[in-house]
C-alpha cells in the first residue's frame, strides 16, 4: 500500500512537472489539424521542447466563449474563423496581441506588411486563407458534369442528396450566387428583407435533399459513404480526401466563399506566454509555407507565396487546389466579416426555425 | 395503591423525570443519528440538483449584459419615465458609458444584450464604442456623428426595456412572442416562430415513442414472466445487455445499419426487393429519431412490466377460462388490470427520459428529427444565448411536471411500480 502511494505520489508529481512545458491548441480536427500538427507542433516542440496538445472542437469559437465567460479556460491557443474572431475580440473575450511579437518576413519585409491585407488584428493572426466550396463525386456524374454554382441547386439535371453545412453563413451567399446575383452583390442583396427571403427561397428548392453536417470531416465522409453526391465543405479536407486517398472527388472553385482562418489566444490562457511563443514560431514564412505543404489553404503571408510549391507527396502540384490562385477565383466571394459579425444570431435563428418548419 | 396513584399523575423514570419526556429526548437523539446518515445524500442533491437547477431559472429572467456594462444609462432609465424623449443628459450617459465600454472591450457584450431583442443593433454598440474615444460635448451630436442610428426611438425602447437585468424577455421569446415598438407583447412573425412548434413536436414524438416502446415491450416482458427461470434469466441477458452498453454506441450502430449504403437497405437491394436507386431514407429524419430513441428506451418499459408481470399467479386467468371466459376477454379483465401499475411507470419512465432526450436525436435525427432539447444545446453551445436556453430548459421542465401532476391525478402515483 505505502508503495502503491508513493508510485501514484511520484507518477503525479511528474505529470505536474511535464503540464508546465505543455500548451493546449483548438483546432478544428481531421486533415486540417494534421496539416497543424507537421507544419507548427512538431517542429515547435523539436525546437523548445514544449509539448502541443490538439485539442478538437466543430467550431472551436463557442467552446472558447463558454470557456472564457465561465472562468475555466483550459486552452492556449485557439484557431479561429476571422468573423468569428472579431467577435469574440469586440466581446474582451480574447487576450490582445502586439504585432511586435511577429517576425519579419524571410525577405525582410516588416510583419504587417508581409501578412495580407487586414489578417493581423488586434488579438488574432491570420494563417491561411481557405474556402467553403463544392465537390461532387466523379463517378456519379461521367458526361457533363456539374461546373458552376447553379447546378449544385439543380437537382433535376445533377439528380441526388447534396450535403451542406448546417448553419446560415456561406449556404445563403452561395444560394443567392446560383440564382443569378454576381459576387460583387451578394452581402448587399442580403443587408434587405427581399435578399435574405430570396435566400432562404431559392435554399428551399433543395431543402428535401439536404444531408446538413456539422464537423469539417464529414463532408468527404458523406461522399466517400455515397450518402450525398456532392456536398459543400472545406476545400482543403476534399483535397486531402482526392489527393492522399485517391477519391474521385472535383472541386468546382465557381462560387466558393473565401476567408481567413488564423490564431488568438484566449483571455486567461493558463500558458500565456507560451502561447505567444507558439504564435511567433508558427507565423514565421517559413511554416506557413510549409503548412501548404499538408493541405491546400493558402498562407497569410506574401513572401510565403513563393516557397510554396508540391504537396508533401513530391508531385501534385498546389496551385490549381488553392482558393487564391488566379484561375479560381473568375467567380468567387470573399466572406464578409462586417456582416457575418452582425446578423450571425439573427440569421442563424431564422435559419434554425426554417429548419424545423415543414 | 401507590402504583396506581403513581399512573395517574403519569410514569416516570428512576430519576424521576416523566417517562415521556425521556422518552421524546431518546428518540430525538436516534432521529438526529439517522438525519446524519442521510445528509451526505442531502447534501449531494442540493449540491448537485437544487442549486443548479436554481441557477438555470434564474438566469432565465437574469441577464446583466446591458445594465453592468451600462451603469449610467442604465440609471437615467430607471429615473425617466416611460416615453420621455432622450435629453443631453440621457446621450452624455450613452457617451461615458461607451467609452467605458470601449476601454473594459465589453461593448460586444452590450450590443450583443441589445441584438437579442432588435437585431442588427451589434455593431452599432461596437463600432460607435470603437469611436468613443474622442466623444466631447455636445454628446448628442457625437454620437450621431458616429452612427445616426441612434437617433431610432425604436432602439431606445429597446435599451430601455433591457436597461433591467431582471426581465421576462426571454420567456417570450421562447413562447416565440416578442415586444412591439408601442411595448405591447405580439407574435413573432410567422418565419421566426419555432419553439412551440418545437415543444409540440416533441411532445407527440416522446408520446409516439412510448407508445412503441409498449407495444414492443409488453409481449417481451410477458414471455419473460412466464417462462421458467432458467430460460427467462438467459433470455434478460438480451434485454440488459444492451441496456448496460455505451448510448453513443447503440446510436452509431443504427447509423450502421439505417444509412442509405447500410446494412439494411444492401440487403433489400441485394434481395432484389427494392432497386438501386430506390434505397429507403431512414436515418437523418424523424424516423431515424423514432427507431433508435424506441430500441435505447425499451429496457426502460420491459423491465417495470416485467416485475409487475412475475408475481401474477396464472391460476388467474386460468380461473377465468374455465368459468368460461375467450381467451381475450380473460386477458382484457384479469391480466391487464393487474399490469396497470407497471405499465404506468413504465411509460412514465420513457415519457419523460425521451422528452428531454438529446445525443440520440442530434446524431441521427437529421433536420426533422430534432427535438427541443437540441435546440436548448444550440444555444448553449453555439449561440451561447444562455438566457434563452434557460427559459426554454425552464419551459421544459414546466411542462414535465405538470404531465406529472396530471398522471398523478388521473392514475395516482401510488399505483406505480418501478421493480
Amino acid at each position: 500500500m505505502k508503495k502503491l502511494l508513493v508510485l501514484t505520489t511520484a507518477l503525479s508529481g511528474f505529470a505536474l512537472a511535464a503540464s508546465a512545458q505543455e500548451i493546449a491548441v483548438m483546432s478544428w480536427g481531421g486533415a486540417y489539424a494534421t496539416s497543424q500538427i507537421e507544419a507548427y507542433h512538431k517542429p515547435f516542440t523539436a525546437k523548445t521542447g514544449i509539448t502541443v496538445v490538439d485539442v478538437v472542437a466543430d467550431n472551436p469559437a463557442a467552446p472558447i466563449k463558454a470557456q472564457v465567460e465561465a472562468g475555466n479556460v483550459t486552452v492556449d491557443v485557439v484557431d479561429l474563423e476571422y468573423a468569428d474572431a472579431v467577435r469574440l475580440c469586440d466581446e474582451g473575450l480574447l487576450e490582445p496581441i502586439d504585432p511586435a511579437i511577429l517576425e519579419p518576413g524571410a525577405d525582410g519585409t516588416a510583419a504587417l506588411d508581409d501578412f495580407l491585407p487586414g489578417a493581423v488584428t488586434e488579438c488574432y493572426v491570420a494563417t491561411i486563407v481557405f474556402s467553403t466550396l463544392y465537390a461532387f463525386d466523379e463517378s456519379k456524374f461521367p458526361e457533363n458534369p456539374p461546373s458552376t454554382i447553379a447546378d449544385f441547386f439543380d437537382t433535376t439535371k445533377y439528380p441526388g442528396k447534396r450535403g451542406m453545412r448546417k448553419g446560415a453563413k456561406v449556404n445563403l451567399e452561395m444560394a443567392l450566387m446560383a440564382d443569378g446575383v454576381p459576387a460583387a452583390d451578394v452581402y448587399a442583396t442580403l443587408e434587405t428583407p427581399e435578399g435574405v427571403d430570396r435566400a432562404f427561397a431559392k435554399l428551399g428548392t433543395i431543402k428535401g435533399d439536404v444531408v446538413w453536417w456539422e464537423a469539417g470531416a464529414q463532408p468527404p465522409q458523406l461522399l466517400a459513404d455515397g450518402e450525398v453526391v456532392m456536398s459543400t465543405g472545406y476545400n482543403g479536407r476534399f483535397f486531402a480526401a482526392a489527393v492522399t486517398e485517391g477519391k474521385p472527388f472535383k472541386q468546382v472553385f465557381d462560387g466558393q466563399v473565401y476567408e481567413y482562418d488564423g490564431y488568438a489566444i484566449p483571455k486567461g490562457a493558463p500558458n500565456l506566454e507560451l502561447a505567444k511563443q507558439f504564435l511567433t514560431f508558427s507565423t514565421t514564412t517559413q511554416a506557413l509555407a510549409d503548412q501548404a505543404k499538408w493541405i491546400s489553404y493558402g498562407p497569410a503571408r506574401k513572401s510565403s507565396g513563393p516557397l510554396v510549391g508540391l504537396f508533401m507527396d513530391g508531385k501534385t502540384e498546389m496551385g490549381a487546389f488553392m482558393p487564391t490562385s488566379a484561375a479560381n477565383l473568375t467567380n468567387a466571394l470573399p466572406s464578409s466579416y462586417e456582416f457575418w459579425v452582425d446578423r450571425d444570431t439573427e440569421l442563424n435563428e431564422r435559419f434554425n426555425a426554417w429548419l424545423a418548419s415543414n | 395503591m401507590a402504583e396506581l396513584s403513581a399512573s395517574s399523575v403519569g410514569l416516570t423514570t428512576a430519576d424521576g423525570r416523566p417517562l415521556k419526556a425521556a422518552l421524546a429526548t431518546a428518540q430525538q437523539r436516534a432521529k438526529r443519528r439517522a438525519f446524519l446518515l442521510v445528509l451526505p445524500l442531502l447534501a449531494f442533491i442540493v449540491i448537485t440538483f437544487i442549486v443548479p437547477i436554481g441557477q438555470m431559472m434564474h438566469q432565465a429572467v437574469y441577464n446583466d449584459g446591458f445594465s453592468a456594462n451600462m451603469p449610467r444609462l442604465a440609471a437615467w432609465f430607471a429615473e425617466h419615465p416611460v416615453g420621455t424623449d432622450p435629453d443631453e443628459s440621457a446621450w452624455q450617459a450613452l457617451a461615458l458609458d461607451l467609452q467605458d465600454a470601449s476601454a473594459a472591450k465589453t461593448a460586444g457584450q452590450v450590443g450583443t444584450r441589445v441584438n437579442y431583442e432588435m437585431s442588427g443593433t451589434r455593431s452599432l454598440f461596437t463600432s460607435t464604442a470603437r469611436k468613443a474615444k474622442g466623444f466631447a460635448p455636445p454628446y448628442r451630436d457625437a454620437v450621431l456623428a458616429a452612427g445616426a442610428k441612434w437617433d431610432d426611438p425604436v432602439l431606445w425602447g429597446t435599451m430601455r426595456q433591457v436597461s433591467r437585468a431582471y426581465s421576462g424577455n426571454f420567456f417570450l421569446a421562447a413562447l416565440d412572442m416578442t415586444h412591439d415598438p408601442q411595448g405591447n407583447i405580439v407574435a413573432m412573425p410567422e418565419d421566426r416562430q419555432i419553439y412551440v412548434n418545437l415543444f409540440v413536436k416533441t411532445f407527440l414524438l416522446a408520446g409516439l415513442i412510448t407508445f412503441t416502446c409498449f407495444l414492443l415491450g409488453f409481449p417481451i416482458a410477458h414471455l419473460l414472466a412466464t417462462l421458467p427461470l432458467r430460460w427467462s434469466n438467459l433470455l434478460m441477458i438480451l434485454v440488459l445487455l444492451p441496456f448496460w452498453t455505451s448510448l453513443l454506441v447503440r446510436t452509431t450502430s443504427w447509423i450502421v445499419l439505417l444509412q442509405q449504403q447500410g446494412v439494411v437497405n444492401s440487403a433489400l437491394v441485394a434481395t432484389g426487393v427494392i432497386p438501386d436507386e430506390g434505397r429507403f431514407q431512414m436515418i437523418y429524419n424523424q424516423m431515424g429519431t423514432i427507431i433508435a430513441m424506441t430500441h435505447i428506451l425499451l429496457p426502460f418499459m420491459i423491465l417495470p412490466l416485467y416485475s409487475v408481470m412475475r408475481p401474477i399467479p396464472p391460476s388467474y386467468v386460468r380461473a377465468a377460462r374455465s368459468l368460461g371466459a375467450t381467451s381475450w376477454t380473460a386477458f382484457r379483465r384479469i391480466y391487464l388490470p393487474q399490469t396497470l401499475p407497471g405499465i404506468g411507470a413504465g411509460s412514465l419512465l420513457v415519457f419523460i427520459l425521451a422528452v428531454g432526450y438529446y445525443i440520440t436525436p442530434a446524431l441521427v435525427g437529421g433536420a426533422s428529427g430534432q427535438l427541443i432539447s437540441n435546440l436548448i444545446a444550440f444555444h448553449m453551445q453555439d449561440s451561447l444565448n444562455w438566457s434563452l436556453a434557460s427559459a426554454l430548459a425552464a419551459l421544459l421542465l414546466g411542462a414535465v411536471l405538470v404531465l406529472y401532476w396530471l398522471y398523478d391525478r388521473l392514475v395516482g402515483i401510488d399505483n406505480l411500480k418501478l421493480g
